[in-house]
């Protein structure tokens, strides 16, 4: 298998897709030099900043039989296309009482840690995850980049493809062939046997790190913790089995989501758990939420570490926890 | 800059038949929706195309099944004239199984994808990045069929608007822009609202034939849209359309009719041009029809509307849980 960073495993996922569908078109400002050369103007088509625009262009020639992937770049520019999504894309197949289907994909990147202040830092993906009629992946990888990415292409509902910019240059190995993850399929990243960490996006990484320094710790009472680590991959439809599955063996859960707290994802994975009723008496500790603090990200370095989560905090979560 | 378009002197009587019946169609469908509105017999919002008639018929008498439209709030005239079955558009206003949406658009949502009727829309502006977009699609499809957009007059003051021209412009998509320019946005005169007079002036900043019809002369839209849309399937870009028109009741209507705020020197004067009673009087004038023939061609409307009455009422509501379906495909 060869080693891909995530940015590239993602543009191959665009170029397999397009090659395999003609119906199938990209939008974007700044259309990738690859897919341009391949496919030329009319399918990787160069966009003004024009972000309503583009979002209403794919709704519309979706429902014309077209498969179109907008590009937004950033989740922060998306936010001027909000009508488009909000009152179009993820209602337009309802309200019309499924005469049509709507298959677009809609990705975004997010950015955070890379002191880019408040605007252009920022997750957004609950905004989007709560919108009835829109699916929602979040992949913290190369390989499920690719898959999911490649999914969602062929989905015939509007998928928001979010991808963290600080796993951009991240290799991992991809499968080869054509390689598709399902939409709401979880990954358990790490098996344990004392809390379940969720971590979302990039998230995951310093939780893994935190899962490791707790097995690892030889000189404190929680010598040999055992913690579970799950990346959903996927916000809408969650896979809320595999999670509390995870939380009934554990007993323990700690949601790590880069966004602040009030109606986060993070706050949704905890509502799915506690209102299961097994999946409840099993808890042994409340849940934990560890999230951005409830500010605008800050630019300067001391400040937005301050507010972001770090494997220091995810860690003193687990052992909050498991100090019940 | 803008040109004013006329309507030819003569014309083919077949084609006039036609446009005074889809006219009256439309009419009276709105009349019995406000009707049924008041009667609390239908629900929610009801936005009526009453006095603008002539717009969507004079557009879409240009149109084939295959092209596409993309309506706005105001939505039940472009539906007809683009052939929807206005007993699936009652069976919707009604809330039932049988309507277009199966009962979860109602007025402001009705649409119908096989006659190219992409959708009536509750957003002011939202409909121009759509009808891009079917414009792009037809485009790709490589044919030459096109895609037509109608909007009002605030329409104007939405980001999407520019953008959506700007684009068509540059790409030259086969799309007809018709703004149905009623002077009043909600109870916003035009003048306080849009910097530039006239809606059409503004299409030449986007490169593009701006035209200034008068939207109560059926004949003078049918000729303007013909022009527009033979450009399009020429593949000669797009065209903006500024159809003065007048809606002859308030905005939108729920359970009770409110005082129209409007000088009622600018009722008066529009309401002595509307559109069906000039046209008739044309039509008579010319010996195309005389008053017994459009009497019947009233009774046969009437007869049609009352079976699409009791269609509606015949068909049952929805299963409550219906609601849960359609939210994903398959």
């Amino acid at each position: 298998m060869p080693n891909l960073t995530f940015a590239a495993a993602l543009e191959e996922a665009m170029a397999e897709e397009m090659r395999r569908d003609e119906r199938v078109f990209y939008m974007s400002t700044s259309p990738p030099a690859g897919l341009l050369q391949e496919f030329g103007q009319a399918r990787a088509r160069r966009m003004p900043i024009s972000e309503a625009t583009m979002t209403g262009i794919a709704v519309g020639s979706a429902g014309c039989g077209f498969r179109p992937v907008v590009h937004w770049r950033s989740v922060t520019f998306s936010f001027m296309a909000f009508d488009q999504v909000v009152n179009q894309a993820c209602k337009i197949r309802y309200m019309f009482g499924g005469q049509r289907d709507f298959p677009i994909v809609f990705r975004t990147n997010y950015s955070t840690g890379a002191r880019s202040a408040a605007q252009h830092s920022q997750t957004g993906y609950a905004l989007y995850a709560h919108l009835a009629g829109l699916k929602v992946i979040l992949p913290s990888g190369a390989a499920d980049g690719k898959g999911l990415l490649k999914s969602a292409t062929r989905d015939d509902n509007p998928v928001v493809c979010f991808e963290p910019s600080r796993i951009d240059p991240f290799e991992e190995e991809v499968p080869e062939g054509d390689h598709l993850v399902p939409i709401g399929v979880a990954s358990v990243k790490r098996e344990g046997t004392d809390a379940t960490v969720v971590a979302l996006g990039y998230m995951v990484y310093p939780s893994l790190a935190a899962a490791d320094d707790l097995a690892d710790e030889g000189t404190n009472a929680f010598r040999g913790i055992s913690v579970e680590v799950i990346d959903p991959r996927t916000l809408v439809p969650l896979d809320v089995e595999t999670i509390r599955g995870s939380v009934r063996k554990t007993g323990r859960l700690i949601v790590v989501d880069e966004s602040p707290p009030t109606c986060s994802m993070a706050s949704e994975i905890a509502a799915v758990v506690a209102e299961d009723w097994e999946t409840c008496r099993a808890l042994r500790a409340p849940v934990q939420r560890v999230c951005t603090a409830a500010v605008p990200i800050p630019y300067s370095p001391p400040l937005e570490d301050f507010v972001l989560p770090d494997q220091a905090r995810i860690g003193a979560a687990i052992r909050a926890a498991l100090a019940y | 800059m803008s040109v004013e378009a006329r309507g030819p002197d003569m014309f083919e009587p077949g084609l006039s038949i036609e446009l005074l019946r889809q006219m009256v169609l439309i009419r009276r469908f709105d009349e019995l929706a406000v009707e049924l509105r008041l009667a609390d017999r239908i629900y929610g919002v009801v936005h009526p195309y009453i006095g603008q008639e002539a717009i969507a018929v004079g557009v879409c008498a240009n149109l084939r099944a295959t092209d596409r439209i993309v309506s706005n709030h105001r939505g039940h005239g472009h539906c007809i004239a683009k052939g929807a079955d206005v007993r699936r558009m009652m069976a919707e206003l009604f809330g039932r199984r049988d309507g277009y949406c199966k009962g979860k658009g109602g007025s402001m949502h009705i649409a119908d994808f096989d006659v190219g009727m992409l959708g009536a829309n509750g957003i002011v502006g939202a409909g121009l990045p759509i009808t891009a977009g079917a414009g792009l699609a037809a485009q790709l499809e490589g044919g030459d069929n096109v895609a037509v957009g109608f909007f009002g007059d605030g329409a104007t003051g939405e980001g999407p608007f520019h953008e959506s021209l700007n684009i068509a412009s540059l790409w030259k998509l086969p799309v007809v822009w018709v703004c149905e320019n009623n002077h009043y946005a909600g109870d916003t005169p035009i003048e306080s609202a849009l910097a530039a007079g006239d809606v059409a002036a503004l299409a030449a900043g986007y490169d593009m034939p701006g035209v200034i019809v008068d939207g109560n002369d059926v004949l003078a839209v049918y000729e303007a849209a013909r022009v527009a849309v033979e450009r399009a399937r020429a593949a000669e870009g797009p065209t903006l359309l500024e159809c003065k028109t007048w809606r002859h009741r308030q905005h939108a209507l729920r359970d009770a009719v409110a005082p129209d705020r409007r000088p009622a020197e600018l009722i008066a004067q529009w309401e002595a041009r509307d559109p069906i009673q000039t046209f008739e009087a044309r039509l008579i004038e010319r010996g195309v029809l005389n008053a017994d023939q459009i009497a019947d061609i009233r009774q046969s409307i009437e007869l049609d509307l009352g079976d699409a009455v009791a269609f509606a009422e015949a068909s049952p509501f929805p299963a409550p849980e219906e609601a849960l379906d359609d939210v994903f495909a398959r």
